[in-house]
């Protein structure tokens, strides 16, 4: 479904046998990821707000394999899955989860504030929305600096209703920024229906800023890949930018803390069925790309990276208490930026 | 040495940072065409066009957020929020991201933003337009806040905040655009932040202020000498995040009174804050409770009279002084 402004109706470049393995390998590897956080949380490694991402793996693998490494991530809190499919080790995301020093952020952010730069990730942010305006802002940067790097910002169907969400589209649609908008609409903004929460179809009301806006299967990584690579394409270009919702379901409740009152057993059966790795698992091997001798050894490879994450975890130490009072603010060295 | 009005340094001060470094750039509404609000931006999109002095929306939260994404990626932005009444609109982005990014993420990132916004009552604007919102910003661990009193210092500091690696909230109070002042013509003319400055040296009272305040404080000083015999140290803070107390710690040992004057509400205000680390470091010094002359607990009314009885005056800075002779 599309609606909006001219959409190129051409497909993406579909992706090769090797690449496809590695969308199952990356999907594999965060759904035991999630899975083992599960555990370490009830175990009382892992303290906070957790928000598992099991289910909509298709989203982060689809999108972020057709980004450039030179392009920008900015996301929401339920952010492992898109940390693990932008290839940061499992072992420094483990580790900030454990609030270690081996984290991604040194055990300050925690699993909702994942941050890499050296891959250009700029980001889980926790407030629902907050990160979209400064999803415009990289934009903003991409096009004073005449290059063609783009920016994917990602959030949920409960960013929709923030006043944010608005703001930071009417600005990227007036300036005409490269930036692709990627709603992840797993049904629930926490635990409220999105049908009780919007007036209107997520691509629908961002068609209103005049860019284009799809919605697509969030659950078939192979149409994720093919609908971001045409979204990066069309901002690259220099067309503004492109609103992609992908429908997806998140297995497990909103967080650790959720009683899951709102929804029924049966509903996350019925969305089992259409499982994002077993429905790859399936047409690829249908295609004759894997069969289950290949798969079981992709089980076993993310299996054993996931204990290594865990094992690297608990052996990082925890930050000094002498460093609470480091990066509150960068050190002024008498020269800008 | 250049007279001219504190409008005019602000000006100076963004058109020198931009032609020294091409990653600084403007955004707000009206700051272009229109030449802002308060005429701070006039000219200047003549000079640097469109794409360096962006008019935008009003959609302050948004602005200020993509204001913070271009300072991730590597550029020095100026948002203007026409006046602090409307950050509160975008506290969101000031508060959850731009104060906070640097430490959340482990040092891998900085916001190198400034955010000049105009404060203050005293126009007879209603509730809405006429806080004093510094203390608030200085109460967030993350963020400078400046606070300049005299065109000279305002166009250093301000110079100083485009070279600041970390969100700048620069506050300007209305009253004070059209005042003159001597400012310097040096183009690597830099205020240090945390540097405060005794405008005027006494020894029987220590007057402490920022921004607005400061000419209050200086007033009252006049009144105090003319009218009562009295001499007093008047400190301008300059910027309250950092703050420079050392400066009024030792004037409060030579004077052993202060008086902390801000239009701010007095309640839970930031003059609290000065009051209470002097009590903490010179209490042994001090001949009286240190007094707080503040805006009175009220929203801003708009009627006149009322409006200068809710709003700090050079009178009250007396009588608090007489009170604690």
């Amino acid at each position: 479904m599309s609606v909006g402004q001219a959409i190129p109706t051409t497909v993406g470049e579909p992706p090769d046998g090797d690449l496809q393995q590695q969308f199952l390998y990356e999907m594999l590897l965060i759904r035991r990821f999630e899975e083992k956080c599960a555990e370490m949380y009830t175990r009382g490694k892992i303290r906070g707000f957790l928000h598992l991402y099991s289910g909509e793996e298709a989203c982060a693998v689809g999108a972020i394999n057709a980004l450039r490494a030179d392009d920008k991530i900015v996301t929401h809190y339920r952010d492992h899955g898109h940390a693990l499919a932008r290839g940061i080790e499992p072992n420094r995301i483990m580790a900030e989860l454990f609030a270690r020093t081996g984290g991604t952020n040194e055990g300050r952010g925690g699993s909702m504030h994942i941050f890499d730069v050296d891959r250009n990730f700029l980001g889980g942010y926790a407030i629902v929305a907050g990160h979209m305006p400064i999803a415009t802002g990289l934009g903003l940067a991409a096009n004073l600096s005449h290059e063609d790097w783009a920016t994917l910002c990602i959030f949920g169907d409960g960013g929709v209703g923030e006043g944010e969400f608005h703001e930071a589209l009417n600005l990227a649609a007036i300036w005409k920024l490269p930036v692709v908008w990627f709603c992840e609409n797993n049904g629930y903004g926490m635990g409220v229906p999105f049908d009780d929460s919007l007036a209107n179809d997520v691509y629908k009301i961002a068609a209103a800023y005049q860019m284009p806006s799809v919605r697509i299967d969030g659950m078939d990584a192979l149409e994720v890949y093919s609908a971001t690579q045409l979204a990066l394409a069309h901002v690259r270009e220099g067309h503004g930018p492109y609103f992609i919702e992908a429908l997806t379901y998140r297995y497990r409740g909103h967080s650790m803390a959720d009683p899951e009152l709102y929804r029924t057993k049966a509903e996350i059966e019925e969305y089992r069925k259409r499982d994002a790795i077993q429905r790859l698992k399936r047409s690829m091997i249908a295609d004759g790309l894997l069969d289950e001798t290949t798969y079981q050894a992709l089980v076993a490879r993310v299996d054993a990276e996931v204990d290594e994450a865990v094992a690297y975890a608990d052996a990082s130490p925890e930050p000094g208490l002498h460093t609470l009072y480091d990066h509150i603010t960068k050190e002024y060295e008498g020269e800008s930026g | 040495m250049t007279e001219m009005r504190m409008r005019d340094a602000i000006r100076e001060a963004m058109r020198e940072e931009m032609l020294r470094d091409e990653r600084v750039f403007l955004m707000g509404e009206d700051i272009g065409a229109y030449g802002g609000s308060y005429a701070c931006t006039r000219g200047l999109l003549d000079e640097f066009g469109p794409e360096r002095v962006r008019d935008t929306p009003i959609s302050e939260s948004g602005i200020v957020g993509a204001g913070v994404g271009a300072a991730l990626a590597g550029f020095i932005p100026m948002v203007e929020i026409m006046t602090i009444n409307f950050s509160l609109v975008a506290l969101d982005q000031i508060v959850n991201n731009a104060s906070k990014l640097h430490y959340m993420s482990g040092g891998q990132v900085n916001v190198p933003l400034v955010l000049r916004m105009a404060s203050g009552g005293g126009s007879q604007l209603g509730a809405t337009h006429s806080h004093s919102l510094e203390g608030m910003f200085a109460h967030f661990p993350g963020l400078t806040v400046v606070c300049p009193s005299f065109p000279g210092d305002a166009k250093g500091l301000l110079k100083r905040s485009f070279r600041e690696p970390n969100p700048v909230v620069f506050i300007e109070h209305t009253a004070l655009y059209g005042t003159r002042g001597e400012v310097p013509d040096d183009t690597d003319h830099l205020v240090e932040f945390g540097q405060a400055r005794t405008v005027r040296s006494g020894k029987d009272v220590t007057l402490v202020g920022y921004s607005g305040s400061v000419h209050q404080c200086y007033r009252a000083a006049d009144m105090l000498a003319a009218e009562h015999g009295l001499t007093a140290d008047v400190i301008d803070l300059r910027t309250i995040r950092p703050l420079d107390m050392s400066s009024v710690i030792r004037s409060v040992q030579r004077t052993n009174r202060a008086v902390v004057v801000e239009d701010d509400w007095k309640f839970g205000g930031f003059a609290g804050e000065i009051a209470a680390q002097i009590m903490e470091r010179a209490f042994d010094w001090l001949d009286a409770p240190v007094a707080r002359v503040a805006g009175k607990d009220v929203p801003m009314p708009y009627n006149r009279n009322l409006e200068y009885a809710a709003l700090p005056s050079e009178e009250d800075v007396v009588e608090a002084v007489l009170a604690m002779l």
